[in-house]
């Protein structure tokens, strides 16, 4: 009896083995199956692969839009949305073609470009940039010039140029000490809460609704916009443009795939039409893919987002050359890119046959107007 | 009475535990304590019975509780733990098993999968899949990774732990190397074997935690812990929660082998609860 434990524990090693391996393999099979079929009959639908910048939340919502509401599905589009995370690169997926299409910040693709990696940018979907610096507002810090001689906090690795950009312009040289003590900010906004920092880098959508979902140990209320000096890049002058599609040059130069991006982004643009008409679906529809998001952070979050695309007067997704020129020239300025960059870094046909596509929307959002979204204590 | 007394035991050093924790929190608030960047306040510190508070709260407004949304990303999680675990214990037996037949690939490779471990996982896990795209199976190979190496060590010595009586014995009656493996060799190697499995138990559900967040995977835990750290200002006792919740994870994998190594060794070098 004893002798024939081993073998019965190998058999089970072996049999859970087999269980749990052969059912992962099951799944991928069934999934490669699906494919040859979609690749004999030109009825099924093509499928495509979205990677995104980040974690699921309300910055992605229209793409999560499009693909529940059946809009992607409208257009022959099977798509999966692969959420990004702390070591996902996305232009990195996107070229390696582990997805078709990517969402980046467009600093970030100038700078694979440069390096000379072969991606372009179809449809820059956020037309104004959500990078702010916040200051309390009884420190007097209202405008970026009174930021000289004071400890600004600013994220690294990328998201910093925006801010260089506009202290050099108001005469503050970033690199200088004596000039300012630029701080690097990890991403979260304690050090701007314990004011350790005077002045700290967030997002219109995100962190600086962190500030305010906190409790003001003063007067135990939450804070508010009033306790607070917002400064935008958008004011500073010194955006620069941020959410846009990118994909392959190689892919997109076949005809076929050309035609399948006129597709994708007509499709994410009705998203994105959706969530500015309906925020509460949309919301919903964000909350459904991130069980451990807040509510009330992400319905912050979308309402941003939407300020951040709409109005949009040459239609949704069609790039602006005047923001794109400054994007690329405060790039170059600080080192992100070596080369000045080209014009073929994007294009605006496929987003403008998109838009022209869905003449039956608005597609510009001329009338939308922000909402007033309550903050809740710790974003619930 | 055993019984009564573990779980004193348990409730003891629980309690004590917790008394270490507040009691260093009270000191910290009440000095002022400072270590470098950290300061003690509710932010770094939650009170525990906040933390445990938290997972019966909704995870949002109008949401289900944290511990349901925890305890689905821990069965995801476990999911793919489970699968690396029994491919980095299948893997790690089978190179323990060859290593042990060649002197000459042992003293070749072994180096080389000492070395494979001081590699970061971090370092790995994005290499994994990149090589075998983003998914399901590259969160298992990764968890494997960390599995495997604990069992190939102990099934080396476990394999050369066995009687040279016995072995002798064996021999003469002509047995082949392959019986001698099933029949001795391997029963012999069981008790190293399980204490092997035991550490990669809970291994194999690290491996997973970090190979979830570069497969895009958000329905485990590894999700959950990026979320709530994204948003730890917010609700610090949330990440703790998480963590607690990964940690209890662990736990259970551990206590399943150490339930099988009961049942399939009689003869183990040292008995863990």
């Amino acid at each position: 009896m004893k002798g024939r434990t081993w073998l019965w524990l190998a058999a089970l090693l072996v049999a859970a083995l087999f269980a749990l391996v052969g059912c992962g393999g099951g799944d991928e099979e069934g999934e490669a199956g699906g494919g040859e079929t979609a690749a004999g009959e030109t009825q099924e639908a093509t499928k495509v692969t979205l990677q995104l910048k980040w974690v699921t939340q309300a910055q992605f919502a229209g793409y999560y839009a499009a693909l529940e509401q059946g809009f992607y599905e409208d257009e022959g589009l099977d798509v999966t949305i692969k959420p990004g995370g702390p070591d996902i690169t996305p232009e990195q997926v996107v070229a390696s073609g582990q997805a078709e299409f990517g969402i980046n910040w467009l600093p970030s693709l100038l700078a694979t470009r440069d390096q000379g990696g072969d991606i372009v940018n179809i449809a820059q979907v956020f037309a104004r940039s959500g990078m702010t610096e916040v200051t309390w507002k009884d420190s007097g810090i209202e405008t970026i010039a009174d930021m000289r001689g004071k400890k600004v906090g600013v994220w690294c690795c990328g998201n910093q140029f925006e801010l260089y950009a506009a202290l050099t312009k108001n005469g503050i040289d970033p690199k200088d000490k004596n000039d300012v003590t630029i701080v690097d900010q990890p991403f979260d906004m304690n050090l701007f809460i314990k004011r350790e920092v005077d002045a700290a880098a967030a997002m219109t959508y995100n962190e600086l609704a962190q500030v305010l979902e906190q409790k003001n140990p003063e007067t135990g209320e939450l804070y508010t916009l009033d306790d607070l000096n917002v400064i935008t890049m958008e004011e500073a002058g010194t955006a620069m443009l941020e959410d846009g599609v990118f994909v392959r040059g190689d892919w997109i130069a076949e005809e076929q795939n050309q035609d399948v991006a006129r597709r994708f982004l007509k499709a994410s643009f009705r998203g994105w039409i959706y969530c500015r008409d309906n925020p509460d679906e949309c919301l919903q529809i964000v909350l459904d893919n991130g069980p451990t998001l807040g509510e009330g952070h992400q319905r912050w979050m979308l309402n941003e987002i939407n300020a951040l695309i709409w109005p949009n007067d040459t239609g949704i997704g069609v790039m602006d050359e005047e923001d794109f020129e400054r994007t690329a020239d405060i790039a170059e300025q600080f080192g992100v890119i070596k080369k000045p960059a080209t014009d073929d870094a994007y294009r605006t046909d496929l987003a403008e046959a998109a838009v022209a596509e869905l003449k039956d929307e608005d597609v510009k959002g001329e009338g939308w107007e922000k909402e007033q979204v309550e903050v809740t204590e710790g974003g619930e | 009475m055993p019984v009564l007394r573990r779980a004193a035991t348990l409730l003891a050093v629980l309690a004590a535990l917790w008394a270490l924790w507040e009691g260093f929190k009270a000191f910290g608030e009440a000095v002022g304590l400072r270590i470098g960047a950290f300061t003690v306040d509710d932010l770094s510190m939650p009170h525990l019975h906040d933390i445990v508070a938290q997972l019966f709260e909704p995870s949002r407004r109008n949401g289900p509780l944290l511990i349901e949304v925890l305890a689905d990303a821990a069965l995801f999680t476990a999911k793919e733990a489970a699968a690396g675990f029994l491919l980095g214990a299948a893997i790690g037996f089978a190179l323990g098993v060859v290593l042990h037949h060649s002197q000459l690939l042992q003293r070749g490779f072994l180096p080389y999968i000492v070395a494979s471990q001081t590699v970061p996982i971090l370092a790995i896990a994005p290499m994994v899949v990149v090589w075998l795209k983003a998914g399901w199976l590259s969160v298992a190979v990764i968890a494997a990774y960390l599995t495997f190496f604990p069992v190939t060590i102990n099934a080396l010595r476990g394999l050369g732990s066995a009687d040279p009586r016995a072995l002798e014995l064996m021999r003469s009656y002509a047995a082949s190397r392959w019986a001698i493996l099933w029949k001795l060799k391997v029963p012999a190697s069981l008790p190293y074997l399980f204490s092997a499995f035991k550490v990669s138990a809970t291994a194999s559900v690290v491996g997973a935690i970090i190979g979830e967040l570069p497969s895009s995977i958000q329905d485990g835990l590894g999700g959950a812990i990026l979320n709530f750290n994204q948003y730890y200002l917010s609700s610090p006792p949330s990440l703790w929660a998480t963590n607690l919740i990964a940690a209890l994870l662990g736990i259970c994998f551990f206590l399943v082998v150490a339930a099988l190594e009961r049942i399939f060794v009689r003869r183990a070098p040292e008995h863990v609860a």
